[in-house]
């Protein structure tokens, strides 16, 4: 026991001095060989991948993941005078206004951006931010469920609030699901400030069930996912995403020739993801050569089978699961970012008091 | 004493401050203000309400439930004690939302109640109540048991003598003699409860909100920096006021008691009296605590011959760098550090709080100790972002943080169980064995340690388990490369799929019988030589 302590006190010392020891020395000048991408949980990117950026640039890679979006987001505004890294990875528009009017990024006009789709260029006027990739927040159905009692699956918002659907969509609570407030964005691109409130009177009255997060809703009660299954949900119809179906089918055990659940086109709503350059970065040149790696090929085409998010590189293949099971939406509802963060409060509160009570 | 000053105040008091600072004090104006108008909000005072009830309600059952484990733990001698004593705390190290999902199983739909009675509990007050039992049912078996283990059980036995009853001889020595600790473990899961975050929001479903939850909201998704601080200063206040009733409560309670090997306390139950509690300590623990648990194992072994849990060896297609089974090495890691650290700042602080000539401003130190668990995990990461960042400090991206930010919750867990047994230690030994020249450090080594030894142990193994399962501030600044096993749950949970949803149950398994296996081991650490004294 005492051995331990006097390892313990030692390696607490050890770790305190050495705080500024080479490897977690933040880089002081221009010419750094390490950059530092900070991201929220959901970032991943195969290692051989990294690995040839890493080699063809001469930089090291650093990555600093934590939180969910919005945390991650929070913290970079937070720390933006003294960042922890170079690059941010990992802002949706639906928080996109927030970053820029708090100043956390520097413009930067990314090498290749021609290729990107213009309909992805939210701030193409001043590059601040860069579009790496979009997904759809849709509702998913369990295939099985319709078949059997010989129903036609809904195929848009109007449809969720028909008796013949009632009591079968669970969805995720707004204040703290990012499907969740898609979902509700979805519904008010569609029906317009003034019609979304009693969408969600009808839907509540059609006995939509909110539970806390996408891990329960899609895990716990929705029937068609394998956790459901294990879980005896019960509802067929959940707010997940539009690339959900192709990971049902990429992560079975044995692989089924068909996936078990499919997508509710009219019910999308469209989050694009977006990287840029700290304003206070430390190493800019490593942080530019780092996105322009992000709208790369390779990693465009690697991305989606990490991340379960669609390309935004024109020409980028996408894994044929993707494009069998789950396709992006033709026409998904969509909404400007100064939109979202101008009325986004208000609704959510809007939104518990309707739903909630 | 100065150790344990010098660590609260560099990683609790100095982070909180910075980022209440933050919130309050904005553009050079102070917003103190805000404090009424926040309160005055009916939501906001629903909140607290609720936070605050739940809590109390959560505590008086889990001590309900708990109190005759307790006994039974350290009385009775029975097979399989000691697995099942570090079964019990097994919840303690579960992420909360894989134990949210096992909780379903039993009072959700399609779950036990349902099946037998037709009931289902889920996104009732109820669910939240039994679920907080099952968290928290270890804290009072071990805080509690481990003090009655050691106390002596002729003191009973001369007052049956003398023509108690039992009720009474229990009611009149033993119980007064377990108040400081009963006192302890209902403060801890009080703390516990009122900042309760996962299971309400699952198990309660959204209509539910807690204090922590609003700070969580106003912090990470609102960015409401002004609200969030306003908040943290009411949970203060709140948590504060607990603090000062247990200190009220237990203040000239704690005396000098005959404490006995724990080994020789225990015996063989006798009588239909001790054979019906044991059979209803072990149903309740069976259906409360195992069954849930087992849910968990029976979802990890699905897909044909252990397909999750070969899955978790290969780094094909996951969602880290690392096949996931590599994190059960990063999570001993920190978790023999952060035990490490906080045995050893909390040992150091119980010494200096125990002493009899302790004054005032000692006894306030153990209230500001209790602190971080009262206060919100977002907070205090968000604090440590802010102010920890400027060398020497700038510890944002060191591995260290993590068992730093562990320890600071197992440091209230380590004092609150040796306090009681240290203050129990009669002073006249240590005089005595002074008095025949033994210098401090061998009063410590040979009065001292052989009668703390076991709360030692207790301890360290809390620290232990909170430093497993701890989530909040390994998530701020666990790198993709070295995830601990809650922060791999959670991200493979986080995606579609069966293998990742699998996986996620199996290394969920893994963490159960880590945790449970660590705690045996450390358990089996006997002292050399166990005399009465």
């Amino acid at each position: 026991m005492k051995k331990c302590f006097a390892v313990v006190v030692g390696l607490g010392l050890v770790a305190l001095s050495a705080c500024g020891s080479s490897d977690d020395q933040p880089a002081s000048s221009e010419g750094s060989k390490t950059v530092t991408l900070v991201s929220h949980s959901s970032w991943a990117v195969s290692k051989p991948v990294l690995a040839a950026f890493e080699k063809a640039s001469g930089y090291q890679v650093k990555v600093l993941t934590d939180g969910d979006a919005g945390q991650a987001v929070n913290k970079a505004i937070l720390t933006k005078d003294n960042p922890q890294g170079d690059v941010f990875f990992g802002v949706d528009n639906t928080l996109l206004s927030r970053a820029l009017d708090n100043g956390l990024f520097q413009p930067y006009e990314a090498k290749g951006l021609a290729r990107v789709g213009t309909e992805f260029q939210l701030d193409a006027d001043k590059h601040r931010v860069t579009p790496v990739d979009y997904g759809d927040v849709c509702v998913n159905y369990d295939k099985k469920y319709f078949a059997d009692r010989k129903l036609a699956p809904p195929t848009s918002y109007d449809d969720l609030v028909k008796p013949a659907y009632k009591n079968l969509l669970v969805t995720e609570n707004v204040s703290t699901s990012s499907p969740g407030l898609g979902f509700l964005l979805g519904t008010a691109a569609k029906y317009g400030d003034g019609g979304w409130q009693d969408y969600w009177k009808k839907l509540k009255a059609n006995g939509v069930e909110v539970v806390d997060g996408w891990d329960q809703a899609y895990n716990e009660v929705f029937s068609g996912s394998a956790g459901g299954k294990k879980a005896k949900g019960d509802r067929p119809l959940v707010v997940s995403y539009a690339s959900s179906p192709p990971a049902e089918v990429i992560f079975a055990e044995p692989k089924p020739a068909e996936a078990p659940t499919g997508v509710v086109a009219g019910t999308c709503f469209r989050q694009v993801e977006f990287a840029g350059l700290l304003s206070n970065a430390k190493n800019t040149a490593g942080g530019k050569a780092l996105i322009d790696f992000l709208i790369g090929k390779e990693f465009q085409q690697d991305m989606p089978l990490n991340m379960f998010v669609y390309p935004v590189l024109k020409g980028a293949a996408v894994p044929a699961e993707f494009t069998k099971y789950g396709p992006a939406a033709k026409s998904p509802e969509t909404m400007a970012p100064a939109k979202i963060a101008a009325d986004r409060d208000d609704w959510v509160k809007t939104w518990a008091s309707l739903v909630l009570k | 004493m100065a150790l344990p000053l010098a660590f609260f105040g560099t990683f609790f008091a100095y982070p909180v401050a910075a980022i209440l600072l933050r919130g309050l004090h904005d553009g050079g104006t102070w917003h103190l203000g805000r404090l009424g108008d926040v309160l005055a909000q009916s939501d906001i005072r629903h909140v607290l309400w609720f936070t605050t009830w739940q809590a109390l309600a959560s505590t008086a059952l889990t001590l309900l439930v708990a109190l005759p484990g307790a006994y039974v733990f350290a009385r009775l001698d029975f097979p399989g004690r000691r697995l099942l004593h570090a079964v019990v705390t097994v919840p303690f190290v579960l992420p909360t939302v894989v134990v949210g999902t096992a909780f379903l199983a039993l009072v959700g739909r399609g779950g036990l109640t349902d099946e037998l009675w037709g009931v289902r509990l889920d996104t009732t007050v109820w669910a939240i109540l039994l679920a907080h039992v099952f968290f928290n049912y270890a804290v009072v078996v071990r805080t509690v048991g481990g003090l009655w283990a050691q106390l002596d059980p002729r003191q009973e036995e001369a007052a049956r003598v003398l023509g108690a009853s039992r009720l009474k001889a229990f009611m009149t020595v033993s119980l007064p003699a377990l108040g400081p600790a009963v006192a302890a473990a209902a403060l801890m899961v009080f703390l516990f409860t009122f900042t309760s975050f996962g299971v309400v929001q699952i198990l309660g479903g959204p209509t539910f909100s807690t204090l922590e939850v609003e700070i969580y909201r106003q912090t990470s998704e609102i960015f409401d920096l002004t609200t969030a601080a306003v908040l943290t200063v009411v949970q203060f206040l709140a948590v504060g006021a607990i603090l000062a009733v247990h200190a009220w409560t237990v203040r000239r309670r704690e005396s000098a008691l005959r404490l006995v090997d724990a080994s020789t306390t225990a015996r063989r139950p006798r009588g239909a009296g001790q054979w019906a509690l044991l059979g209803g300590v072990l149903t309740t623990i069976a259906v409360l605590l195992v069954l849930p648990l087992a849910v968990l194992v029976q979802r990890s072994l699905g897909g044909t011959d252990f397909a999750y849990y070969r899955a978790l060896t290969s780094d094909e297609g996951n969602v880290f760098l690392v096949p996931p089974i590599e994190a059960i090495g990063n999570s001993l890691e920190y978790a023999v550090v952060a035990t490490g650290i906080a045995v050893l700042i909390g040992g150091l602080a119980a010494a200096a709080l125990a002493r009899r000539d302790a004054g005032r401003l000692v006894r306030g130190f153990d209230a500001l100790l209790m602190l971080p668990l009262g206060v919100s995990a977002v907070t205090v990461g968000f604090g440590f972002l802010i102010s920890l960042d400027e060398p020497p400090l700038d510890l944002r991206s060191s591995w260290i943080l993590v068992p730093l930010a562990q320890a600071l919750v197992g440091v209230p867990f380590v004092v609150r169980t040796m306090l009681p047994v240290l203050r129990a230690v009669d002073q006249r030994l240590r005089e005595a064995a002074a008095v025949l020249g033994a210098s401090p450090w061998r009063v410590w080594r040979e009065v001292e340690l052989p009668l703390v030894r076991r709360a030692l142990l207790v301890a360290a193994g809390f620290a232990f388990a909170v430093s497993l399962g701890e989530f909040g501030a390994t998530v701020f600044i666990a790198r993709p490369d070295n995830p601990t096993l809650p922060v791999a749950v959670a991200r493979l949970l986080g995606r579609a799929g069966e293998l990742n949803y699998g996986q996620a149950m199996a290394l969920s398994t893994i963490l159960m019988v880590v945790c449970a296996v660590a705690l045996l081991v450390l358990e089996r650490l006997r002292p050399e030589r166990s005399g009465e004294l």
